[in-house]
């Protein structure tokens, strides 16, 4: 019998030791997260940084830009976001930094619409809430910090095609799908600039290599043996330019043939280095991080709210206009040569 | 199983229970989440700021009651030793059918009539290739995650629909009058009652624990086997388009890639609840007391500005840990079982 009652004690310590491993897993956790809350409040301005998803190296370059601004001014800067850019995944944390009272919510949006509710609930809390690189409906946020205009893009494209090519020769357009509104938009654009300012340089082919790498590197190739006296190849999509500068840097073109286009750091790093590609263009997300925490000092500080026409200082960036439907535009896009890009990591 | 069978007449004239009362509700796995749950919401209260906001209580609600709703026809499925892996899917799926069906100008009571037909088809079909054709679950219900999101997708591309009539949206965001509630919890109670009263407290429900103890006994006790896995597949459908609606009508976005994995919070749920993967174990409550658990953990630890990766470690650690504590909990039982056994020949007169 007592050998009976010391076994059910044992069963029931085992039973306790147990539970109290999962109470002390969760308690500890809150107890520890707690600890972290209690830095923020008291007048203070806070700016919470919501990228699509965490450890993404482009939102990492823009939060790091976001921080630097907001070290500047002497507010205090969060970054939060879900593991996967979801439709719906950055709405917990829009809702948290309502609840806590967060001055200014930064943001990249996931959906246009499927956030907008808890936007709305954020800013009738109090909370600013300024978007950047990708926008949800006008009426949800205050301001959209737009990183570069059509115009721009199809523009520096073209000037680097020619500088690289000294202003005449036969180029070719190595896009992404056929039916891209943007590409669209931007190659319509770049024939415009062509012909207006550059009357030397003819554009003979637009090929489409669907944002597929292999498509994209065959295509390349089709270019090239299709047109012998190529001078350059402008592709304005990441994926086009890297397979494009893959097939060169390995071919005899290599060096005779310019490239240029739209590009990220990390993918054509070794194309500059190895002298495939000069220079290529698109917007410093560090920069639109930085803009985007001023913007959201500004409306916090009620030095704007919004309306086309408000001006403010944004730090090293120098002053800038809230243009039509709320938008910022960051300015032309940004130029990535051999010199600068050991600078970026995205 | 026959060892206790075997020793049991032997060792004890009529005991319907080995263990007191107070040691019957007390030590279950049931009690073990509800005792964290309780435990994290006093911490959180103490120690997180802006934890004891009523909104809490509403974003919590509205985050985790499409998890709440599915967990109930998931719970009594994996208790027959089934699973579901379609659900996020069949979600998916619904939220496209509302937003064509609203864009198409169909009036908002048909069109979640046929959203939740559209459920009960999804639902039949896993059910009939599960049941009628004989395959395994986890491999019919891997197929049709692919298939029915394939076709959500398919559906509506990329684009979202997101013209819903304004009282509809409402009606899913608002509160119940006075309170931070908000009014998606009266169906959740609803259907939560009506789920524990057929699993505990009807035939039907015993079958359930049956057929994942051992199907062949159930079978040969009378049990309609294919039967009842057939209604829970159905009702999984229908459950899943119903929590399709609402979270399409909650966020005022049809989507073919809403709730993409949301199966797998479900599933995880209600293994923390207590309920055993291998079948014939599991409460309702316990389920119920799992999903809150992990929500409130969730958005303690948001509120506490802890990473979103962070969370998924400690969401997983305890996950694991409910599981390797109910195996230690089953090794004591069996060493215990196995003494008395040896005790049971020298005492015996």
């Amino acid at each position: 019998m007592f050998q009976q009652f010391q076994r059910r004690g044992r069963l029931a310590a085992i039973a306790a030791v147990t539970v109290t491993v999962a109470l002390a897993a969760t308690g500890c956790s809150s107890a520890g997260g707690g600890g972290e809350g209690g830095g923020e409040g008291g007048g203070d301005t806070t700016i919470t940084f919501l990228p699509k998803n965490l450890g993404n190296p482009y939102f990492d370059t823009s939060n790091a830009g976001g921080q630097e601004a907001v070290e500047e001014f002497g507010g205090t800067f969060a970054e939060v976001g879900p593991t996967e850019a979801t439709p719906t995944s950055q709405v917990s944390f829009i809702q948290t930094a309502a609840q806590q009272g967060t001055s200014a919510l930064v943001i990249s949006a996931n959906d246009p619409t499927a956030i907008g509710d808890a936007l709305q609930e954020a800013r009738d809390a109090g909370t600013k809430v300024v978007t950047f690189d990708s926008d949800t409906d006008p009426e949800f946020r205050d301001i959209f910090i737009n990183q570069a205009s059509a115009e721009g893009i199809a523009k520096v494209q073209v000037d680097l095609i020619a500088e690289q090519i000294g202003d005449q020769g036969q180029v070719a357009i190595l896009s992404a799908s056929a039916n891209a509104t943007n590409q669209n938009a931007w190659i319509e654009l770049m024939q415009e600039e062509l012909e207006a300012n550059h009357p030397n340089i003819e554009l003979v082919d637009v090929v489409y290599g669907d944002d597929d790498d292999q498509t994209s590197f065959d295509r390349t190739a089709a270019l090239l043996q299709t047109y012998p006296d190529l001078a350059g190849i402008i592709s304005p999509t990441t994926v086009g330019i890297a397979a494009a500068a893959r097939y060169l840097s390995t071919s005899e073109f290599k060096g005779q043939v310019a490239l240029t286009g739209l590009g990220t750091p990390n993918q054509m790093r070794e194309y500059v280095e190895d002298g495939t590609v000069t220079a290529f263009a698109l917007w410093n997300p560090a920069d639109l991080g930085y803009l985007a925490a001023y913007a959201a000092k500004a409306l916090v500080d009620g030095d704007i709210t919004g309306e086309e026409g408000d001006t403010f200082e944004a730090g090293k960036l120098g002053e800038y206009e809230v243009g039509a439907d709320g938008v910022v535009l960051l300015g032309d896009p940004f130029e990535f040569n051999a010199d600068n890009i050991g600078d970026f990591d995205f | 199983m026959t060892d206790t069978i075997a020793a049991a007449p032997a060792a004890r004239s009529y005991q319907p229970h080995q263990r007191p009362l107070w040691q019957r509700i007390l030590l279950t796995r049931e009690s073990a989440v509800i005792a964290a749950l309780l435990i994290v919401i006093a911490v959180s209260l103490a120690t997180v700021r802006n934890f004891d906001s009523p909104l809490t209580v509403t974003y919590l609600v509205l985050d985790i009651a499409p998890i709440l709703l599915i967990a109930l026809p998931m719970a009594l499925i994996i208790v027959t030793e089934e699973i579901d892996l379609s659900v996020a899917s069949i979600v998916g799926l619904a939220s496209v059918t509302l937003g064509l069906a609203v864009q198409a100008g169909v009036p908002m009571p048909a069109a979640i009539l046929l959203t939740l037909t559209v459920g009960l088809v999804a639902g039949a079909l896993n059910g009939f290739l599960i049941t009628v054709v004989g395959l395994p679950s986890l491999a019919v219900t891997i197929g049709t995650l692919a298939l029915f999101r394939g076709i959500a997708v398919g559906l509506l591309g990329t684009t979202a629909i997101t013209d819903f009539p304004e009282f509809w949206t409402d009606l899913a965001r608002d509160r119940i009058e006075g309170t931070p509630i908000p009014l998606i919890a009266i169906p959740i109670v609803l259907l939560f009652v009506i789920f524990s009263l057929v699993l505990h407290f009807t035939p039907f429900g015993r079958g359930i624990y049956a057929i994942g103890l051992n199907k062949e006994a159930a079978h040969f006790s009378g049990v309609h086997v294919g039967r009842t896995k057939f209604t829970l597949f159905v009702l999984s459908g229908v459950v899943s388009a119903f929590a399709g609606i609402f979270f399409t009508l909650n966020y005022g976005s049809a989507r073919g890639d809403n709730a993409t994995g949301l199966e797998l919070s479900v599933i995880a749920a209600v293994l923390l609840g207590g309920v055993s993967i291998f079948g014939g174990r599991g409460a309702l409550h316990g389920v119920f007391a799992g999903v809150l658990l992990i929500g409130v953990l969730g958005s303690a630890l948001r509120l506490s500005n802890v990473s979103s990766d962070i969370i998924n470690v400690i969401t997983g650690v305890l996950l694991v840990l409910s599981v390797v504590g109910s195996s230690l909990l089953a090794l004591a039982r069996r060493a215990r079982i196995g003494a008395r056994k040896k005790d049971a020949t020298p005492t015996a007169p």
